[in-house]
């Protein structure tokens, strides 16, 4: 069993109140950091070599590093719960169930920062997760451990949850802050950076969920300690969010390293494949990230054992890896069709453009409706060809990384799976109609 | 509409927006909108009519443009009157892997509507929707604000049936409880 | 003072300058062409991915190229930088496919757009473009609205480079129309009929690169390359009155804002400049305006036959590149 930093409790019946949270250990961690200097925690997660876990993967420290922090200017704090990334559940899942975690979290970095008012950024359609959110800050702030003087320590933090409406470009760091000053989520055109104009035109730092919680264990355990967990510049736990066709969907928290074949068929993890079924293709890290073959999943092109780490996924680049990302694990079986299921990627990035720059707004639409044409018997091999060109026409060229999130998946898909898309253009009779449900479930449709 | 300047907030639904707006800095306070519009959607009957959004302008005392610009940006928001339960069911990839196109076909030939459209009787609209970060409980869908999740048909056929028996006014994400 | 070189050429400009403006400054054919930015507009630019260079040193001290091609007009000059534009073939391979996308949805009606000959959206695709479009689906397709009395939106056209929205912010006194929706049926409206009642609202037919927002007054009255431009002025008590009048004959068919090479507004003129003094006499005539742009409108002009020869050669060597594609 790998160590447990951020699930360790999880499981505890009542952890959701601040009471039994508090039981266990919570709000230790920030009693120790406020015991700190603001500097030295930063230092502390550093150390800890904590990436980003929201997908980007930048180093966390060195992100709070960057802050500026010009006098008479408040500085924020904002944590992007907008989880949106097909494939990615982890911070919901974890801010249900142990919300007092982000909490002591926020604190912890909004200290260290020295941001006295900060948002919990929270994605609309999970209105009841910001109720739960709501009640733990209104019991925090009933103990004292939010609003004037926390814990005693002279400083003042305020937390507030915001709720988005329905937009999953407001992860982009930029178009969360937009959104949070009330206005459409327009990713912002950088620079300047958020570090230094971010909410309201204030030094801003935008931390994800999971990165606002590892800070906990950081401060309570020290960063060399936990830099001591994982394997090279992919240091400490990760959570990963496992669906597909697979026997146990759901949050692992992994120590990052161990094997990606270990993960998938282990029964402390996913399980295996579901129905005895054989692996096709992985996408690791949520949507965006290139979808891997069952050989380039599972071994790296040398041959060498894939491992859950920024690095082993990411080794071959582009030709033959991937990327870890957000750490949504999508597995599909030897049934599933790769094209129809990139369809579905293609209409997501189609219908989540913000419509801003040219090259995303008009290319991420024409993606969607070429594929289309493919998968409704109609395509050509020129099509294919176009798909590619497409893709490599919007990748780089726009404000923010959603054209890069929406030409990977076509561009993978085309490199690894090409022979099922011209297999759909030369025999439209081969193209594989839906009825998933009644596959999985081993019902025939005309019964239901 | 001849409701023109009528529509107003409930008491409770205008004291929950002032503590709201008292959430941002001084001068801040369009960043209220997006929950403000939550209440709104919540208070007129599960959708954004213009009256509804130039009240929620003035709320804020910020241009009616400004709020037109934002609800017609997020999905949540809906700008043409829906039935009282909307059923929004994810069919993103990890979603459509675990069957969420059949549970669309499903509801479909159930209800005798197809994805956008509202039953005639007003009662459901159902609507495609893409990830809501539940892909290792898929297939699943939402109305208001509860996830429903693991679908099986039979579980659709009880949903349905229980919104039938049990739903009397519209029912929103942000719910109405949460307001009082 | 950093120093910049593009394509090149060198150049020393003041801090804070951008890659377009440093280009600018230079001048001729390394100019990127900009559809959306629009230097009187503060925050313009960054939208429509035209104007995108490649740096290949960020700067004397950080001499690293930059990963990804960026928007020149948003990119700041760094001491030491330089910059491709015209000599990178990847670069115009790359601007060729923003062309294609802003392309995309357009509805090419130049023949009955009274933007035609004047547009920016032409130009470009005429250098830039291919000579046929890969999309095979149906383009998308808005109603026509009218924003008040004299100013037409024609959303089907609309490329959103959002300089109409910041002319309304900035230049007028109060803003009733902006962006809504989001993705590709984004759409400049006003949601609900209103008018844009700022005594400074026609600025925004001068801005918009494309036909997209047209002056009712001229609407269908002639194609602009039949008009003679003259420079005029009077005394106005709400702008500085210098326009620039499009006549035939005796008639003033329009009057537009005095522009510059690189197409944009010198000074925004006043509404009743625009639309309420059309005739001769409320104006004095200083003499004919010098287009120049290369642009069709200066092809049949009675001023500048040395234009006409060079609009001929570029007709020819268009013709050879649509035939080698």
């Amino acid at each position: 069993m790998g160590r447990k930093l951020l699930t360790e409790n999880i499981n505890v019946p009542g952890i959701q109140s601040l009471d039994v949270y508090r039981k266990h250990g919570g709000y230790d961690g920030l009693k120790k950091a406020l015991g700190m200097s603001p500097d030295a925690i930063v230092e502390e997660v550093k150390k800890s070599g904590l990436r980003g876990r929201g997908g980007a993967g930048f180093p966390t420290g060195m992100k709070w590093s960057f802050l500026a922090k010009p006098d008479g200017v408040p500085r924020h704090l904002v944590c992007n719960a907008d989880e949106s990334e097909p494939g990615t559940f982890k911070d919901r899942y974890m801010m249900e169930r142990i919300p007092h975690l982000l909490i002591e979290g926020m604190a912890i970095g909004s200290f260290a920062l020295g941001a006295n008012t900060s948002y919990i950024y929270i994605r609309g359609e999970l209105l009841y997760v910001f109720h739960i959110l709501q009640k733990a800050i209104d019991e925090a702030y009933a103990a004292g451990l939010l609003g004037k003087n926390i814990m005693g320590s002279g400083f003042d933090f305020d937390l507030h949850v915001h709720c988005g409406a329905g937009a999953y470009i407001c992860g982009e760091e930029t178009a969360l802050i937009e959104s949070l000053e009330g206005k459409r989520g327009n990713p912002r055109i950088k620079p300047p950076f958020p570090a230094i104009q971010g909410l309201w035109q204030r030094p801003t730092v935008v931390n994800n969920v999971e990165s606002v919680m590892a800070v906990v264990p950081i401060v309570k355990m020290g960063g060399d300690e936990y830099a001591k967990i994982g394997v090279g510049k992919s240091t400490g736990t990760k959570l990963i969010s496992a669906c597909g066709h697979i026997n146990k969907p759901g949050v692992y928290e992994i120590e990052l390293g161990i094997p990606v074949e270990e993960f998938i068929y282990s029964d402390e993890y996913c399980g295996g494949i579901r129905n005895g079924k054989d692996l096709k293709a992985v996408v690791a890290g949520g949507s965006s990230v290139p979808i891997l073959p069952k050989d380039l999943i599972l071994k790296l092109a040398n041959g060498e054992p894939r491992l859950m780490t920024y690095e082993s996924l990411s080794d071959g680049g582009f030709i033959t890896g991937t990327m870890l990302g957000s750490g949504g694990f999508i597995v599909m079986d030897e049934d599933t069709s790769v094209v129809k299921n990139l369809y579905t990627f293609s209409r997501f990035y189609h219908h989540e453009s913000c419509g801003q720059c040219s090259p995303c707004r008009e290319g991420t639409g024409w993606m969607e409706k070429v594929l289309h044409k493919i998968l409704d018997g109609h395509g050509t091999l020129e099509d294919v060809d176009l798909l590619w060109d497409i893709q490599s026409k919007i990748e780089g060229k726009t404000i923010c990384p959603l054209g890069e999130a929406a030409a990977w998946p076509v561009a993978s898909a085309i490199r690894h799976f090409r022979s099922e898309f011209e297999e759909y253009v030369k025999n439209p009779s081969s193209i594989k109609k839906d009825n998933h449900y009644y596959r999985l479930n081993n019902i025939s449709p005309e019964v239901a | 509409m001849n409701n023109e300047n009528k529509l107003k907030f409930s008491n409770e639904a205008l004291a929950l927006s002032q503590r709201m707006i008292k959430r941002y800095p001084e001068g801040k306070q369009k960043s209220a909108l997006i929950p403000l519009l939550h209440v709104a959607q919540a208070e007129f009957g599960g959708w954004l009519s213009s009256d509804a959004m130039d009240y929620v302008a003035s709320l804020l005392n910020i241009t009616p443009i400004e709020v037109y610009e934002v609800a017609s940006f997020y999905s949540m928001f809906n700008l043409k009157p829906v039935g009282k339960c909307v059923i929004e069911v994810c069919h993103t990839g990890p979603c459509w892997l675990l069957g969420s196109d059949d549970i669309v076909k499903y509801i479909e030939k159930k209800l005798s509507i197809k994805a956008g459209q509202t039953t005639a009787d007003g009662m459901f609209t159902l609507k495609t929707v893409e990830c809501l970060a539940s892909c290792g409980t898929a297939p699943m869908m939402q109305i208001g604000e509860t996830y429903h999740e693991n679908l099986t048909l039979e579980k659709v056929d009880n949903i349905i049936h229980e919104c039938r028996a049990t739903v009397v006014e519209p029912v929103s994400h942000w719910s109405k409880k949460e307001i009082k | 003072m950093p120093k910049v070189t593009i394509d090149g050429h060198s150049i020393e400009v003041p801090e804070g300058t951008t890659i377009l403006q440093a280009a600018r400054m230079i001048g001729g054919d390394i100019v990127p062409p900009a559809m959306c930015y629009y230097s009187k507009l503060k925050t313009s630019g960054g939208y429509c991915r035209t104007c995108i260079v490649k740096v290949t040193k960020g700067s004397e001290k950080d001499p690293r190229p930059m990963p990804k091609p960026v928007a020149s007009c948003r990119t700041t000059v760094m001491d030491g930088m330089e910059v491709q534009n015209t000599t990178a073939p990847d670069l115009l391979e790359a601007r060729k496919g923003v062309v294609e996308f802003l392309l995309l949805n357009h509805p090419l009606d130049c023949p009955v757009c009274d933007q035609a000959g004047e547009c920016h959206l032409q130009d470009l695709s005429y250098q830039h473009g291919l000579a046929k479009s890969r999309y095979e689906f149906k383009r998308r397709e808005f109603e026509k609205i009218d924003i008040g009395e004299n100013i037409k939106l024609h959303m089907t056209r609309c490329i959103l480079c959002y300089r109409c929205v910041k002319v309304a912010d900035q230049v007028c006194d109060s803003r009733v129309h902006g962006v809504i929706n989001r993705g590709d049926v984004a759409e400049i409206s006003t949601y609900i009929e209103k008018s844009l009642d700022s005594d400074f609202s026609g600025n925004v037919i001068d801005v918009c690169p494309v036909g997209a927002l047209t002056d009712r007054t001229f609407r269908f009255k002639s194609r602009v390359w039949f008009t003679n431009p003259m420079n005029a002025h009077r005394n106005c008590t709400k702008c500085s009155g210098k326009t620039v009048l499009w006549t035939s004959g005796d008639d003033v068919l329009r009057v537009s804002a005095r522009k510059d090479v690189h197409g944009e507004v010198e000074e925004w003129i006043c509404n009743e400049c625009r639309f309420e003094k059309k005739e001769k006499s409320d104006w004095t005539i200083e003499g004919p305006r010098h287009i120049d742009r290369k642009s069709v409108i200066s092809a049949n002009h009675y001023e500048v036959k040395k234009q006409l020869k060079i609009d001929v050669s570029n007709q020819k060597s268009i013709d050879e590149r649509a035939h080698n594609n």
